[in-house]
């Protein structure tokens, strides 16, 4: 199968305008009769519920958790970007659209992410319509603040809780349309498997995870809101149960995985403590403002306590490589940059991973209070967490798996190579590049499903002829049966290993050899080690409790079991994509002062995967990436 | 960041098959606990250690593991969340429990929320009172510049006030007639204190406040408990302005209208 992108002609400010005019329109009247299944409650798979509804069309909204307003989106702290240039500081939808191109390190599709930057505006409209209480100058506008890759302020934040407040906007437009009878929402349930019919995805198989039910259902079309799968390094700021299940199950129903090995490691996060750790929390990005970092430019300091360290011992170290980004440099960057001085023996705390974010002197200059206003509940998270009080000694970060910019690959119209899957928000390829931009994320998620989606899936329903199969069409009995034999399996191996510990040894294995620095006998060693835990997993592994009662284990024990097969994809796509860029850092790729080396003549394109079987060589299909309005240049934030 | 000073506990758990089945309190020790452990990791130590046993793991609510996402449901010693302050039990750290202390671990009481298993409720009730107005009734597009309607900075930072909600039930579950108030006056306050929001004020405040009273939730007789295990310390001041609110709706009688025109569609 051929990679169409879909891109339509023209110039690139008129590509969107041209293509919602040329898009087949479903009717008014007739919209009610179609049927969209969206997977994902979170900013991307809420909001595109709500606006389909909206728009009178039938939906059934599935989540996981007890109800729609924990999706993990709820969890983003620091803010949403959007071209509005209020502070007339130079912004325009031009100029987010390159830096976000830029900051992805020129591996993106420029045609959706200039349209993302076009909607960005109005989703802030909408937003404030909904009620979404975002932070105010006096005057009554709206403020803004700065975030990594940039050097305008276009960063609209509420406190340090922006994904909550923009989740509970959605959530509140979601329940409207539930309130309304148009949204049947099911809570604490989750998809297992895709089901395809005629080359079609057209329904989805779910386990009601209170009963353990399993049920069937049938759509014109599913949409995936899924989320990332970070978790599969084990430790990450992503939520416990986040997972690559629906979009690993899509890919072995052939929808092809694009860009798998592109993750995103957060620069600011608090630095491991021990073994028994289930997760790393994040500091916002927003907090490099107005934090300096810094570690001390002699190893013999690093055991001093940090007031003891006098300014001309301190290596600011960003500040010094970065001049003109300074702490303000890209995440990808800012990351690799701790990680060489942790390397170099110059990290501080236990173990020595970990480097100073020091505000000691924005406190002395806007004073304690201001800088209260702007992070107190991050200040008060990490006090809680490390038990240390961040106003009067700096905190210790260090760099943490936080996104995935890999994700199922779609075309512009966000739908996948499988016709009738679309797939929104995290979870799907398009936008970010190899490098995500801070406050970038959340408003892919809702320019994905307030204002692309909704349109461009009436073009694929306006042009369906059938009607949805019925869920007793043989695909359905078949994929129903396959997801019991699944869990019957992982109910009877009682074995001896709980499904958290493959879960902790694959996570671990995943961010020693395909972590922030890759090479090619690492990731090697990480193809042979893979299938070998899978192997002892499917052989050793316990479930204890009933199929039929809420139970844990086994729903964490079907995620583990995806996670060992996706692991190895995504290792392999790190391996053969021989160059370093964003996020992806080949140690043998690199320039004489440690940056990035890129290479457009030979990796210029998207990698999208076919799935051919477990253990088996997945086919790489390659769509190349054309640069028609920006000129490919090395990335430079000095 | 002490690892080696080990803690060791009494846990007594409460045990619950299903919904159907009547649960108990089951006593477990617990040694090799670090202080910079999180309550939720020192239950994962729990559940390994049972699972080791052949025994099953318990059954608890956590997703975010950072206080927001409002997941994590765990009454301890009697308090909602636990007794630390101004926090949610998953950023809880076992370095504020006494070495060798007993520590009871209960779900969350109030008929409103059943328990479906160990110490998960089912909180759902909480869903259906924003369904029936927790919003404004807004589709998307079409609207206008988001800086055409200046909103003073004291209100917004109000409504943010009352938005930082995490809907997680404590205030629910500390209070003796499980009352819903504080949750319920919390997001009305929030949309009713912003200019977008006032247009359905009325019709928001009754509709919400019907929907409470149908999911089985009891009357606040203003002990102010939620506030003070409120991990997000929303304070009982919302309730006076709900209170208010809905003594103006009902003497506008702003009746609630019928279902069918409620927000259109
Ligand atoms: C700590 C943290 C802070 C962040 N801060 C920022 C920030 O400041 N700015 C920014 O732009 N981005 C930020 N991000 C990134 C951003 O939050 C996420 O990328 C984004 O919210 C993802 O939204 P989503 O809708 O795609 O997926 P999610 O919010 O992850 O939602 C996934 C949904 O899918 C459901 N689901 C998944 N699998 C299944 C299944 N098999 N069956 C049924 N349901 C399923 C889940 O229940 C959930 O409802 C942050 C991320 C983290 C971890
Ligand atoms: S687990 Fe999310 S608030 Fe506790």
């Amino acid at each position: 199968m051929s990679l169409d992108s879909k891109i339509p002609s023209g110039p690139i400010a008129q590509k969107w305008d041209k293509h919602r005019f040329d898009m087949k329109l479903v009717n008014p009247a007739n919209k009610r009769k179609y049927s969209v299944i969206v997977v994902g409650s979170g900013l991307a798979g809420g909001s595109a519920a709500a606006s389909l509804a909206e728009l009178g069309y039938n939906v059934s909204c599935f989540c996981f958790q007890d109800s729609p307003r924990r999706a993990h989106s709820i969890a983003a702290q620091g803010g949403i970007n959007a071209a509005k240039n209020y502070q007339n500081d130079g912004d325009s939808v031009y100029r987010l659209f390159y830096d976000t191109i830029k900051g992805g390190d020129f591996r993106a599709r420029e045609a959706n992410v200039y349209r993302l930057a076009q909607v960005s505006a109005e989703i802030i409209d909408q937003c404030v319509a909904q009620g979404v209480p975002f932070a105010r100058e006096y005057g009554g506008t709206l403020a803004n603040r700065s975030f990594g890759g940039a050097q305008v302020s276009r960063t609209f934040y509420a406190r340090g809780q922006t994904g909550q407040q923009l989740l509970l906007g959605a959530y509140s437009a979601l329940s409207r349309q539930i309130g309304l009878g148009k949204v049947k929402m099911y809570n604490r349930s989750e998809m297992l498997d895709l089901v395809v019919v005629n080359g079609q995805a057209k329904g989805i198989i779910v386990r009601d995870l209170v009963t353990g039910k399993i049920t069937r259902h049938s759509a014109d079309a599913v949409v995936l809101g899924t989320g990332g799968y970070s978790n599969v390094y084990y430790l990450s700021t992503n939520a416990q149960a986040c997972n690559v299940t629906a979009a690993w199950r899509a890919a072995r129903k052939g929808a092809y995985f694009a860009n798998p090995c592109y993750t995103q490691i957060h620069p600011t996060c608090i630095p491991v403590h021990g073994d028994h750790q289930s997760k790393l929390t994040l500091m916002s990005e927003s907090l490099r403002n107005d934090g300096r970092v810094w570690v001390p430019k002699r190893k013999e300091d690093c055991g001093k306590k940090p007031s003891d360290i006098p300014e001309d011992a301190r290596d600011y170290y960003l500040e010094r490589k970065y001049p003109s980004f300074g702490n303000l440099a890209p995440r990808d960057i800012s990351s690799r940059s701790a990680k060489e001085a942790c390397d170099d023996g110059r990290g501080v705390g236990p173990g020595g991973r970990g480097v100073y974010l020091d505000f000691a002197d924005a406190i002395k200059r806007l004073g304690r209070k201001t800088i209260e206003d702007r992070y107190g509940n991050l200040f008060q998270m990490y006090e809680k967490i490390t038990g240390e009080n961040a106003y009067e000694q700096p905190m210790r970060i260090y760099p943490a798996l936080h996104y995935t910019m890999g994700g199922l690959w779609v075309d512009y119209n966000l739908m996948s190579n499988l016709p009738g899957l679309f797939v929104i928000g995290e979870a799907n390829f398009s936008d970010h590049g190899a490098n995500r931009l801070g406050a970038s994320a959340l408003m892919q998620g809702l320019a994905d499903g307030y204002f692309v989606l909704p349109y461009t899936i009436g073009n694929y329903l306006a042009q369906q002829k059938e009607k949805a199969p019925s869920t007793d069409h043989p695909e359905f009995v078949k994929a129903e049966q396959e997801v019991h034999d699944r869990l019957n399996k992982l109910m009877s191996i009682k074995g001896k290993r709980s499904p958290n510990s493959f879960h902790h040894e694959l996570g671990h294995l995943m961010w020693e050899n395909v972590g922030m620095g890759r090479n090619e006998k690492g990731l090697k060693e990480a193809l042979a080690k893979i299938p070998q835990i899978r192997e002892e997993f499917w052989k050793n592994l316990n479930v204890l409790g009933d199929k039929e009662d809420l139970n844990n284990a086994l729903e964490r024990a079907g995620r583990v079991a995806d996670f060992l097969e996706f692991a190895e994809l995504l290792t392999l796509d790190a391996l053969e994509r021989k160059e370093s860029c964003g996020g992806h850092f080949r140690e043998e790729y690199q320039m004489p002062d440690g940056e990035a080396k890129r290479d457009d003549e030979n990796f210029a394109y998207v990698a999208a995967w076919e799935f051919k079987g477990v253990g088996q060589a997945p086919v790489l299909h390659k769509e190349p990436l054309v640069y028609e309005e920006v000129h490919m240049s090395t990335r430079s934030y000095k | 960041m002490s690892t080696s000073n080990s803690m060791t506990f009494n846990i007594r758990i409460w045990r619950q098959k299903n919904a159907k089945t009547p649960g108990k309190l089951v006593e477990y020790k617990l040694d090799g606990i670090s202080p910079d452990m999180s309550f939720l990791e020192m239950l994962d130590q729990l559940n390994e250690r049972l699972y080791a046993k052949g025994e099953e793991p318990v059954a608890f609510d956590h997703d975010c593991r950072e206080g927001i996402c409002g997941m994590c449901s765990l009454n301890v010693n009697g308090i909602p969340h636990g007794p630390d302050s101004q926090v949610t039990i998953c950023q809880t750290h076992m370095r504020i429990f006494k070495d060798g202390q007993t520590i009871t671990i209960e779900p969350w009481r109030s008929t409103a929320f059943p328990v479906i298993k160990d110490c998960v409720v089912d909180r759902s009730a909480f869903d259906r009172i924003i369904q029936a107005g927790g919003f404004v009734s807004v589709n998307t597009g079409g609207t206008p510049d988001a800086n055409a309607l200046p909103i003073s900075k004291e209100i917004a930072d109000l409504a943010m006030d009352a938005a930082a909600c995490i809907g997680c039930g404590a205030c629910v579950a500390a209070c003796k007639n499980s009352s819903a108030l504080l949750f319920v006056s919390a997001k009305a306050s929030q949309l009713n204190l912003l200019p977008q929001g006032k247009a359905e004020k009325d019709r928001r405040v009754l509709k919400m406040v019907e929907a409470m009273d149908k999911e089985g939730f009891g009357a606040c007789t203003n002990t102010n408990s939620c506030e003070a295990v409120c991990p997000k310390g929303i304070p009982v001041t919302f309730i006076a302005q709900l209170n208010r609110d809905y003594a103006w709706a009902m003497l506008k009688g702003a009746a609630a209208e019928p279902k069918a025109t409620v927000g259109g569609a």
